[in-house]
């Protein structure tokens, strides 16, 4: 049966708990112009997306492709909230993030396709890209490594003293892995500035959450590192956009990590084989009907008197925009064979 | 009935130690388990316990002495138990219980510790307790040689001074501290204990807590951050209590820091410094005695050193530290209280990736790193009385291995042996023929030969891990089997 996730998260306080608590996030109140910027966001990701899915089928990208699809919304709605100071890691589904970070599509297309073009010369593919420039750290493959990563970014900040905060993105799956915990641990203990985000997208590969955690509900995971959580729903881009306020108001003010279980859904297969045995149509059909995210701006949109044809043009630029890219990635050429060996070292001893 | 009380050993390795402080004074009274004194080596602080009662009667050595050679009677007591249980002992035991010696969980430290100037001749005058004849024991002897070849990095007329290659070490990252304030050190013990090891020892004063910083026991996850906070920019020294435990880390070491500068298309560096003891120590059993040398050196984007003398742990460690690549830097705990003369300069540093000739020959070229330099080096001796002429060749890096250097010795010798404190199985020994074979086949007189611990988990028994581990007797045996002498 469908689990569509709720729109208003339960109260997430325990009950016996007399530790200071983030305030409870307020959603979002967006301007027209926030709201539309949300919009060509989310869109931008969605349509991506699909056509690197349309070119994998062609056969133009290879290996692993994990698509953001249906969770646009959680990095859209938290990442409009951070500053210049701050950074960003994630784990494999990265696409969407980086595009956020602002790196151009045609950069990120053109290393799906393993271009020398591409943002990592075509040498890291679609789960290994990074831009220090734009402060997004990756892009990694080895599920969990990114928390540990990301407390050693936020640990960075704090050394540094530069005000900045590591936003680690995760999913439920590796929210299981031994490291995450040994990394809540240290960054509690030293109040890093970091805030730890659970995608909770339900299905780690094709093992949905409650048949591989025990805590199922996420947002508690710090508990016992004194760490607090908080339960949002990751479908709505303005309730992901006030739990960022929330969250960056407590890091900020040298309270130490905080985290941020997204509820949220991905539509498509983990990555581009997937065997959809473990999750009916049915429910993920029901997910896209009630809960899409962009369906759900659009709906706001409208409410607040944005013309039709207004978003049909972000729309068309957006279509033009992921073609561009996407032509540029098939035509811009390989890398050169002596590319083979650079970069394994900086310098030359 | 009079007691002796004699200096306890903290290690098997030791020899002589500080008698720190005295807890107790002629007349009084003690029983089992009362601390009696304090014993100090640049390694550790012993608090000696008492196991027999009565009444002290006589201090023999004063507070403060240094240099007590274990087995030295320090005082005496006049047992109050005579006939209690018809014990007949006249004297106890010298070996120091061991839980007094470090009071941690800390069983790799707790069971491992050595000792300063060990290398002198012992004092027949107090015979010490019997020493077992260990493995370790031969390589930590032979790891008093110095090389014969000045190392031609030394600018001429350099003032030598003799420093322990612990004190190296420390220098090297203090020295690189004050340089850099993105350079900082982390992990277990390394702040307020000073070092598991004391490679840290005074760190922690004067750099204070931002700087060097206590982790819990969590290996991978500090490796992770260590390695993010090199990607965010920062120059972090991870420490490992020992190379074993990094096997917990070994991801991030791998997956994370030495692959992304390739993955990114060199714009992501991850530059990051991961040392700690690796190989065997002394009786410490398979789970803390391995050499990762092999391990580390076959992952393309690290660069992997290890340093047999104090010269090379400081020059090393200081371009190790100040490279831009990920270094995994492999020290060896026997040689840590090993003293060797270091060149008195504002900043002592090596380039990384060259090997050192240690011993000019002209017979049979004899290759190794780390503590096996030492038995290469006694061998060497060894050999020459029988007339065989042997080079020795410290690799020192061993990725990027220089290969030019074991070429050239081939060329010169036509015969190699390589001497690996470690397995035989894929190895840096094996490495070494390959590229012998490959590249310098028309240049070889006789087969290399590999000499390394023997193909097995490193057992604890006394006598079976001196059979397990390289030895410069075996060293000789290969290199008269390459020099076709018997």
């Amino acid at each position: 049966m469908a689990k569509a996730p709720a729109r208003a998260p339960a109260p997430s306080e325990p009950p016996t708990s007399n530790r200071e608590r983030p305030n409870e996030p307020q959603p979002y109140a967006a301007s027209k112009d926030e709201l539309l910027k949300f919009y060509e966001q989310m869109l931008l990701i969605r349509r991506f997306e699909e056509k690197a899915g349309q070119l994998y089928g062609l056969g133009l990208i290879g290996g692993f492709c994990h698509l953001y699809i249906g969770q646009e919304a959680v990095a859209v709605g938290l990442q409009s909230a951070l500053s210049g100071d701050d950074s960003v890691i994630t784990g494999y589904r990265d696409h969407g993030h980086m595009l956020l970070c602002g790196i151009p599509p045609k950069d990120v297309m053109a290393e799906l396709t393993g271009r020398q073009a591409g943002i990592s010369k075509g040498k890291g593919g679609s789960m290994h890209m990074f831009s220090v420039e734009h402060k997004f750290y990756g892009g990694h493959g080895i599920v969990g490594a990114q928390v540990s990563l990301g407390t050693g970014l936020a640990f960075a900040h704090k050394y540094r003293n530069d005000g900045g905060v590591a936003l680690a993105y995760f999913g439920d799956g590796a929210a299981n892995q031994g490291q995450v915990y040994e990394s809540f641990n240290m960054a509690e203990l030293w109040k890093l500035p970091i805030i730890y985000v659970i995608e909770n997208n339900q299905y780690a590969m094709g093992t949905s959450v409650n048949r591989a955690s025990a805590e199922d509900q996420l947002y508690r995971r710090g508990e016992s590192f004194r760490i607090p959580g908080l339960q949002i729903d990751g479908m709505d881009v303005l309730a992901a956009r006030g739990a960022a306020e929330e969250a960056l108001a407590w890091v900020r003010a040298g309270k130490g990590p905080i985290i941020l279980e997204m509820k949220t859904y991905r539509y498509r297969g983990h990555s581009m084989s997937d065997p959809a045995k473990y999750r009916s149509r049915d429910e993920v059909q029901a997910v896209r009907d009630k809960s899409d995210p962009i369906e759900h701006v659009k709906k706001l949109l409208s409410e607040q008197g944005v013309a039709e044809d207004e978003l049909k043009k972000i729309e068309q630029d957006i279509r033009r925009q992921v073609n561009e890219s996407a032509d540029f990635a098939e035509s811009t050429p390989e890398p050169e064979p002596s590319e083979l060996y650079t970069d394994v070292l900086v310098e030359k001893y | 009935m009079a007691i002796d009380i004699k200096m306890p050993a903290l290690s098997p390795t030791m020899e002589e130690g500080t008698l720190a402080k005295w807890l107790v004074k002629e007349g009084d009274t003690v029983k089992s388990g009362d601390i009696m004194a304090e014993i100090e080596t640049d390694k550790a602080t012993m608090e000696f316990e008492a196991v027999d009662e009565g009444v002290v009667s006589k201090i023999l050595v004063g507070e403060g002495t240094d240099n007590v050679k274990v087995g030295t009677v320090i005082m005496q007591l006049d047992g109050e138990d005579a006939g209690a249980g018809g014990s007949t002992a006249s004297e106890q035991a010298a070996p120091a219980d061991k839980n007094a010696a470090t009071k941690d969980d800390n069983p790799a430290a707790d069971a491992k510790a050595d000792e300063k100037k060990s290398d002198k001749v012992e004092d027949s005058a107090h015979p010490a307790q019997e020493k077992v004849e260990t493995g370790a024991r031969q390589m930590f002897e032979a790891a008093k040689h110095d090389a014969e070849v000045r190392d031609p990095a030394v600018p001429e007329g350099t003032e030598m001074v003799k420093i322990t290659v612990r004190e190296a070490l420390r220098d090297a990252m203090a020295e690189e501290m004050r340089a850099d304030d993105r350079v900082f050190v982390m992990g277990e013990e390394v702040a307020q204990y000073q070092g598991a090891y004391k490679v840290t020892q005074g760190l922690l004063d004067e750099f204070g807590e931002r700087r060097v910083i206590d982790t819990p026991i969590t290996e991978y996850g500090f490796a992770g951050i260590g390695s993010g906070a090199a990607m965010g920019g920062l120059k972090p020294i991870v420490e490992f209590m020992t190379f074993n435990f990094a096997l917990q880390a070994i991801d991030h070491i791998i997956n994370s820091a030495a692959k992304t500068n390739y993955m990114s298309g060199g714009q992501m560096r991850c530059p990051i410094v991961f040392r700690g003891p690796n190989g065997a120590a002394s009786r410490v059993g398979a789970q803390h005695s391995q050499n990762f040398g092999p391990w580390y050196a076959s992952v393309p984007g690290l660069i992997v050193i290890a340093p047999y003398d104090a010269a090379d742990a400081k020059g090393l460690l200081k371009a190790a530290i100040r490279s831009t690549d990920p270094v995994v830097f492999l020290e060896n705990e026997l040689l840590y209280g090993r003293s060797f003369e270091v060149p008195k300069l504002d900043d002592w540093v090596l380039p990384i990736g060259k090997a050192r000739i240690m011993r000019e020959g002209s017979d049979v070229t004899i290759v190794s790193y780390s503590i096996g330099v030492g038995l290469a080096l006694e061998a060497a001796d060894k050999l020459a009385e029988e007339g065989i002429d042997a080079e020795v060749i410290d690799l020192r890096t061993l990725r990027p291995l220089d290969k030019q250097t074991v070429l050239a010795s081939l060329a010169k010798t036509n015969r190699m042996v390589v001497v690996e404190e470690g397995w035989p199985t894929c190895s840096i020994a094996s490495e070494i023929s390959t590229i012998a074979m490959e590249e310098g086949f028309d240049d070889l007189d006789a087969p290399v030969m590999r000499v390394t611990d023997e193909d097995v988990p490193l057992p604890y028994a006394a006598n079976l891990e001196k059979l397990a581990l390289v030895s410069a007797d075996k060293v000789i045996a290969a290199v008269k089997k390459v020099c076709y002498r018997r």
